[in-house]
């Protein structure tokens, strides 16, 4: 264990979790029980400090920081409350980026992102900034660009967060059908009514998980996640 | 709830007879239940046939007082551990069963809620899949549908709101 000279945190603690292909996992708990953190360990975005993390039989540990970048391009989407969309760009721009970073020529990108667009419901909004769009569209087009290309395990850390409830529906039923089209999907939400679109939910209290609606499915296909223990500063503890 | 679960956790507090534990009962309930004596002594006379009950003597001013026997605290035991099922079962039933889990010593509260909780959750899934398998559904069935998610999402809230009580009351 360790922490920024004072306080030892443990993130979580004895966590482990598969999620299968056409599975989707809502992950509830009280903030501060481990939640974001999970989603980061299952992303890449952070190591456990002990444990692994499997993601189409990769083990990230492995991995040189250039290669985990990668793998996140090519196999990971995320998608966040804010969406973090780049304003300077378009929707179609924003979708096809990690296309263009993983070297595709910008006019097949583009035609992938137009079609990405139009799977979440924006046809014809793929010339739309940012800034001219609702929140349910920036949204959708966050989803888009997690989805695009080949990546198979979708991360979402409070995709409804600053939705109305119809757009909230509508975001989660996309990210439903991904998952049932083959997509991997861990969601973490605050909200029982959006985690009951998962296949099961895991609840997650200081760290561990406490309880869960169901069991695993057994063929674990895209995104396998076993984070044992994860240690993160004390100051990112209270995420 | 049945009379039955409710003389049982009052018993497993402390021996009682009958007009004892109709007011414990009325009060532990916060009186939404309202029962007769008739209806305890029947239960009573139920629970004492089932051995999960046996009368323990009379006190000064010649009450018979009754005591939870071994199969009584494992019959109540097993209650507790249970998730109340989500068939038809009257809505006030799990405020009483909480209310009597915090009354009773010994019951793992928490546990008892995150069981609640669980059960709620994949209640709210399976209704969940219902709509989104729904195609042009007719609008009485979404309502009533709907009205299943509200109850079942309140619920879950309301379990947040407990354990909170709870946390607080302990911490």
């Amino acid at each position: 264990m360790h922490g920024s000279g004072e306080a030892e945190v443990r993130a979580l603690v004895g966590v482990s979790l598969d999620v299968a292909a056409g599975e989707l996992v809502a992950v509830m708990g009280p903030s501060g029980s481990g939640k974001t953190t999970l989603l980061a360990l299952t992303g890449g975005l952070d190591a456990p400090t002990a444990g692994n993390v499997v993601v189409e039989g990769v083990h990230m540990s492995e991995l040189s920081r250039r290669e985990t970048a990668r793998l996140r391009r090519t196999s990971i989407g995320y998608v966040f409350q804010d969406y973090n969309l780049i304003p300077a760009l378009t929707a179609a721009e924003n979708v096809a980026l990690p296309l263009e970073l993983d070297g595709m020529r910008a006019g097949k990108a583009a035609k992938l992102a137009v079609a990405a667009l139009a799977e979440v419901g924006l046809d014809g909004l793929g010339g739309r900034f940012p800034e001219e769009m609702s929140g349910g569209q920036r949204q959708r087009t966050a989803i888009a660009r997690a989805l695009i290309g080949r990546r198979r395990l979708v991360l979402a850390d409070e995709p409804t967060g600053a939705l109305d409830s119809q757009t909230s529906e509508a975001v989660l039923r996309v990210l439903r059908k991904r998952c049932d089209d083959g997509a991997a999907g861990i969601l973490v939400t605050h909200e029982p009514r959006y985690a009951a679109y998962a296949d099961r939910t895991i609840f997650l209290r200081d760290g561990r998980i406490v309880d869960s609606t169901g069991q695993p499915t057994s063929a674990v296909i895209a995104g396998s996640v076993e984070s044992v223990e994860y240690v993160v500063p004390a100051a990112e503890a209270t995420r | 709830m049945s009379i039955k679960h409710g003389i049982l956790a009052l018993l497993r507090d402390r021996p009682g007879y009958g007009y004892q534990l109709r007011a414990a009962f009325e009060e532990t309930t916060g009186s939404t239940w309202p029962v007769n004596i008739g209806q305890i002594y029947t239960t009573l006379g139920r629970l004492e046939r089932d051995g999960l009950v046996a009368k323990s003597g009379e006190d000064a001013e010649g009450h018979v007082v009754y005591e939870i026997t071994e199969s009584g605290a494992a019959e109540l035991a097993d209650w507790f551990a249970r998730p109340i099922t989500f068939t038809d079962r009257p809505r006030d039933e799990l405020a009483m069963k909480l209310a009597l889990a915090v009354t009773v010593p010994g019951v793992d509260v928490a546990a008892l809620v995150q069981r609640q909780r669980s059960h709620a959750q994949a209640a709210l899934q399976e209704l969940t899949r219902r709509k989104l398998r729904a195609e042009a559904p007719h609008l009485a069935w979404s309502l009533v549908l709907e009205a299943q998610l509200f109850q079942t999402e309140a619920e879950i809230r309301w379990l947040d709101h407990v354990e909170g009580q709870v946390c607080r009351r302990n911490g």
